[in-house]
């Protein structure tokens, strides 16, 4: 990726809001259990963060997606995953779809107020019974004259207490799994949508996770997004930027990790000498570094392909995969050479440490990232 | 109205600094610039001024120094909401405020500005008198310190800050140059479309030479060294309590 100076000063930006006005306010909203997504947004907006890449015409930017990641990785210094996952959420996970094939309907009612931080979004494509299997979902939008009639039950959804609409997966037909699928917006005050209460999680905890049901749900066939039944290829190219987002988001977290555990190994005095003397912990965070810094560079490259308009559905699994298993490793080490205090709650480490391990699971699980690299390299087991 | 806003780019505080072979300044290669802090706070005043009076008025940045250390602070005052930005290039290491003031003054003469507005002083220098002097230079009335401003019949109200607790209202007739205390009001953040609005905006750039008659000069730099020594005083009670006496008002002045 070539650096311009615009991307410096994105990533200035980006830094600069997320120290002062999220960093400061993590430990309240991670008690909370919950943050102020209308009010972070709001801000954000104004500043033009949630529509980077999106239609000027509904008050994005335009740009190219390697300056979404530069905004994904600067938000890494807002030292709040849960926070920079539901930015997330908004800019790069339910919203690409809707801004790539939605009506100019849809796109004023609801992409414009999301770019301007006025409303919140969540994605709801997960069900109790399908998760990583996507094909599978049972949630059903069965015609009725000019309408949808949406019924059954997502999970796992982040934002899902805040959010003034849904982008939702559902099945419109019954024709095969890849063709029977559409992305419709709904309202989150439309009668019949409920959703559950707050899943309690070990870690993202200022998250808010819920399920959502829908109980006869009625919203305008208008408002489903491009052609009915291409919704789970929408989807599909949807989870590249999802993926790349969640990647980049990453590397700030675990590179703090890795500053924050020198220090503390600096300071740290054991049989008469810092504990970062011993070779054993001084090459082990080496190895780390080296490794984010390989991660860094086949986000950039997955990213520069995604620009060029290439599909880089491997590429970004592969991040993401490494991504995953690297925050692991990241914070596990780290987290080892705190001793005592790397147990405790309330220090940077142990909350990446909790906060990381969903990397591996949200947005696409390891398994099933690897199922896409494999399928790619046409080594899965033949039929 | 026309506002001038001086910004200098200064050495970033996580920058790792270290002297240059001359010793009489710093290695700015391995030195990161940025804004000077009470600057950001000297343009929010202005673009804040331009917003309130609503009326066309025009907040321009100006800078001195090499390209290199510079282009981002000016970038950054475009994006923020500046109409123009001004750069008078000088890749000299002369520190000598006169000299300074003189530059900035011959070629902002021209610009006939109501307001030049300055940070209270420089983060990396300290010196707190390109403001006043270029007041005087341009035949400006001049206030420092300012918390406050109020533009009202054709006139600022400046608060002034003074010490102990203590505040002056002063009203100055323009044209006027006054220094901004940093912490005045909440500098904004550059908005993604200032950012790429930024380079389509005029940035006019000045070759300009320092005076080589600075009334100023650094002649070493140092990193002070620490040592650590314990003198040990010794004799009778009343003989020590004199030898302490005596280093306590005298040597180490902390008390008289």
């Amino acid at each position: 990726m070539k650096f311009t100076d615009e991307h410096h000063a994105l990533y200035k930006t980006v830094k600069e809001f997320g120290e002062n006005e999220i960093k400061p306010f993590s430990e309240e909203w991670e008690k909370a259990g919950i943050y102020p997504a209308h009010e972070i947004f709001k801000k954000m907006g104004d500043l033009d963060l949630l529509g980077i890449t999106k239609d000027p015409k509904y008050g994005g930017t335009g740009l190219d997606y390697s300056f979404s990641v530069v905004f994904a990785e600067a938000l890494g210094h807002a030292c709040n995953a849960s926070a920079i996952m539901s930015i997330g959420v908004q800019t790069d996970m339910a919203t690409p779809a809707l801004d790539k094939y939605g009506s100019d309907l849809i796109k004023k009612e609801f992409l414009a107020p999301s770019i301007s931080g006025d409303y919140v979004a969540a994605l709801a494509v997960s069900e109790p019974n399908s998760g990583s299997d996507v094909a599978s979902i049972k949630t059903s939008a069965k015609k009725d004259g000019d309408d949808y009639i949406i019924n059954g039950q997502k999970m796992w959804i982040t934002n899902a207490t805040q959010a003034d609409y849904f982008c939702v997966l559902v099945n419109t037909s019954n024709d095969s799994v890849h063709h029977n699928k559409s992305l419709i917006v709904v309202p989150s005050n439309t009668p019949g949508l409920s959703v559950g209460d707050k899943i309690d999680k070990i870690g993202m905890r200022a998250s808010d996770t819920a399920p959502v049901y829908f109980d006869n749900v009625r919203v305008p066939q208008a408002y489903r997004i491009g052609e009915e039944g291409a919704g789970f290829t929408m989807q599909m190219k949807q989870f590249q930027e999802e993926r790349l987002f969640l990647t980049a988001s990453t590397l700030i977290a675990m590179e703090n990790c890795i500053k924050d555990t020198i220090e503390y190994c600096t300071e740290r005095k054991a049989f008469g000498k810092s504990i970062l003397d011993n070779q054993v912990i001084h090459f082990r965070l080496a190895e780390l570094q080296t490794e984010l810094e390989a991660l860094r560079a086949l986000t950039y490259k997955a990213c520069d392909r995604f620009v060029d308009g290439k599909d880089v559905t491997m590429l970004a699994s592969m991040a993401k995969l490494k991504s995953g298993r690297l925050i692991r490793e990241v914070t596990d080490s780290c987290l080892q050479y705190w001793g005592g205090m790397g147990f405790t709650t309330e220090n940077p480490v142990s909350q990446q440490y909790r906060d990381g391990r969903l990397q591996s699971i949200g947005g696409g699980t390891d398994e099933i990232m690897l199922q896409i690299i494999c399928k790619h390299m046409d080594t899965l087991p033949k039929k | 109205m026309k506002i001038a806003v001086l910004t200098k780019a200064i050495p970033s505080y996580e920058s790792s600094i270290r002297i240059d072979s001359s010793s009489t300044w710093i290695d700015e290669s391995v030195v990161n610039f940025v804004v000077n802090e009470s600057d950001s706070y000297a343009l929010e005043e202005a673009l804040q001024i331009k917003e309130k009076l609503d009326n066309g008025s025009e907040v321009v940045v100006v800078t001195m120094g090499s390209q290199d250390n510079t282009s981002k602070v000016l970038k950054d005052g475009l994006a923020k909401g500046a109409d123009r930005a001004i750069f008078i290039q000088n890749e000299d290491s002369n520190t000598d405020p006169l000299s300074i003031a003189k530059l900035f003054s011959q070629n902002l003469k021209d610009e006939n500005f109501d307001l030049v507005f300055s940070g209270l002083q420089s983060d990396d220098l300290g010196s707190g008198q390109t403001g006043v002097l270029i007041g005087e230079l341009l035949g400006m009335s001049t206030a420092t310190l300012g918390i406050e401003t109020d533009i009202q019949d054709g006139k600022i109200k400046i608060k002034r800050e003074l010490e102990s607790g203590w505040f002056q209202w002063v009203t100055l007739p323009f044209p006027a140059s006054v220094s901004i205390q940093s912490g005045i009001n909440e500098p904004r953040y550059p908005s993604l479309k200032g950012i790429m609005g930024a380079k389509r905006k005029e940035s006019k750039v000045i070759d300009g030479q320092l005076s080589d008659d600075p009334k100023q000069n650094f002649i070493n730099l140092f990193v002070p060294k620490t040592e650590k020594a314990t003198e040990k005083i010794e004799g009778d009670v009343d003989g020590i309590v004199a030898k302490l006496m005596d280093i306590l008002k005298n040597k180490l002045r902390v008390i008289s």
